[in-house]
């Protein structure tokens, strides 16, 4: 039997007296491609926070490869891609391979010190991604798709097996955010790399993703993007014209 | 202990040679080296997390810790050591007053640093006055650094750039973005009290260089100069540390020559030196822009 990479188990989680997650139970298995949708507020990003372990539950567990998500300390499995990063300085003066760089960090034993093969697999992600030639630039420097890539590149470069993306093209162009996708959906078929992919762009988990979550607060579908479209379920639940939009937007 | 103000009759004909060649000169440039090294290295990621000021906040903290030792009557030699426990509690109070008492860090220094200063005062007061000695910590007196603290601030220095080379990584980490560090499994927090830890240390070292009216300059000025021009994290850190070394040693000069106060003619030079940096950038802007 396969063993989830990912398994998520009554978990709650509120802030003061709001609740934001209610009782999600869910599982992720090697190979998925799990679209997380909702509305503005519906908890997705305190979801993936949860998962992370940068906000803790109030109830419930999180198991990561098979471990208590409190004692997990594999993170050179999991590569993250937040929507926008929290305590980034423009002026930051590091060069993009430093940054990509620093994706290994997570494997490495103290003193975590600089090899030869670290510096091969930056070269080596940066090449997948389409950007050697920005390398020695500066990441303030980029623009925001530039930049988007490089933390893309930065999530990838321990070649991770599960790869979480917290709504990752809000700031790119429709022709960058194609092509973005593009290279998640390769590293999913290609490399067999898992994907959690939280977003609000139903018409992207349309196209790409194999499994598909509806959350508000709680979850309201789990299944593929067909069986939400076939649903009478769903149907009662969002109208027929909102399911129908949702549905044949790809 | 020879100091500037016993050569001001002599100071215009002492030629480099021997300029260099007197005992606290050379304890001057060497501690001051050091420890302007010390300033830039930690200056960068103080800079870049917006945590600047905890310099400022910690030297008032030494301000207080130093009237302690005074009033103590500790040997005035060992007043250095004697203020880094408390310097060091300090430290560690501020990153827990940001996370338990959920203030901000900008409050949480203001909180302790007014506690410090308040200390030294009411210390002071009790104690009837101090004589001068309070006076060179709060504006500096490298050229009366002993061999004794010259021992001290070598020792110091390894510490700190060994845990610097050690944590190194993390720290670049944390001062990329703090929260993608976490999700990479780096304890966070861990790393902040080793920043802060050091910070203070290093703080109580450039007492004796700039005072501790002036240690916040050391620590931002170099770092932010340094900003203007670099490209690589690294190529920051050398060029910071290059430019805190030339103003120290080229402040000690020239406070030498012109008699002027050592500390702050080391903070002016700072200044220029960001005034050019910054101009640089500037005209290689336009030149971009063209």
């Amino acid at each position: 039997m396969q063993v989830d990479l990912l398994n998520v188990e009554g978990l709650c989680f509120g802030y003061n007296s709001m609740e934001v997650l209610n009782d999600i139970s869910f599982g992720v298995k090697a190979g998925d491609y799990l679209g997380i949708v909702g509305p503005n507020g519906s908890g997705k990003s305190t979801l993936v926070r949860a998962l992370l372990g940068l906000v803790q539950p109030g109830r419930g567990s999180i198991t990561l490869f098979g471990a208590s998500q409190a004692y997990f300390a594999e993170w050179q499995k999991i590569g993250y891609l937040p929507q926008r990063l929290k305590f980034f300085n423009p002026n930051f003066p590091g060069t993009v391979e430093e940054v990509v760089r620093l994706g290994l960090l997570a494997g490495k034993k103290f003193p975590k010190t600089r090899t030869k093969g670290d510096d091969e697999a930056v070269e080596r992600t940066l090449a997948l991604m389409g950007i050697s030639e920005i390398g020695r630039r500066l990441i303030g420097e980029l623009s925001g798709g530039q930049q988007q890539r490089v933390l893309l590149a930065r999530a990838m470069v321990s070649e991770p097996e599960l790869l979480i993306l917290d709504e990752p093209t809000t700031a790119l162009d429709p022709e960058t955010r194609e092509h973005f996708y593009g290279l998640v959906r390769d590293l999913n078929r290609e490399k067999n790399t898992t994907v959690l992919l939280v977003t609000h762009d139903t018409w992207s988990i349309g196209k790409y993703a194999t499994r598909f979550l509806y959350l508000d607060k709680k979850v309201i579908f789990d299944g593929t993007f067909d069986e939400f479209c076939r649903s009478p379920e769903m149907t009662g639940f969002f109208g027929e014209h909102a399911q129908h939009q949702i549905c044949h937007r790809h | 202990m020879p100091s500037i103000c016993s050569l001001r009759g002599n100071h215009y004909y002492v030629g480099f040679t021997e300029f260099i060649s007197y005992g606290f000169i050379q304890r001057a440039l060497l501690a001051g080296t050091l420890i302007a090294v010390l300033c830039a290295v930690l200056g960068v990621f103080l800079v870049l997390r917006r945590l600047s000021l905890i310099g400022d906040g910690l030297a008032h903290v030494t301000f207080g810790s130093v009237a302690i030792a005074l009033y103590l009557r500790i040997n005035p030699v060992y007043v250095t050591v004697a203020a880094i426990p408390l310097v060091l509690l300090s430290s560690l109070g501020i990153l827990k007053l940001t996370d338990k008492a959920r203030i901000y860090g900008d409050a949480a220094i203001g909180t302790v640093s007014s506690l410090g200063i308040a200390c030294g005062i009411l210390l002071a007061s009790a104690a009837g006055g101090f004589n001068v000695d309070l006076f060179s910590y709060l504006f500096g007196s490298i050229l009366s650094i002993s061999s004794t603290e010259l021992v001290i601030s070598v020792g110091l220095f390894g510490v700190v750039m060994l845990v610097v080379a050690l944590f190194y990584n993390d720290l670049f980490a944390i001062t990329f973005d703090e929260e993608l560090a976490k999700s990479s499994g780096i304890k966070t927090e861990r790393i902040n009290a080793v920043l802060v830890l050091l910070t203070a240390l290093t703080v109580v070292l450039a007492m004796k260089v700039v005072g501790i009216m002036l240690i916040s300059a050391l620590l931002i000025l170099p770092a932010v100069s340094a900003l203007q021009i670099s490209r690589g994290f690294r190529t920051t850190i050398a060029v910071a540390a290059g430019f805190a070394v030339f103003s120290v040693v080229s402040g000690i000069f020239g406070s030498f020559v012109l008699n002027l106060p050592t500390g702050g003619a080391i903070v002016i030079i700072n200044i220029f030196l960001f005034i050019l940096a910054f101009a640089l950038k500037s005209l290689k802007g336009v030149k971009g822009e063209g």
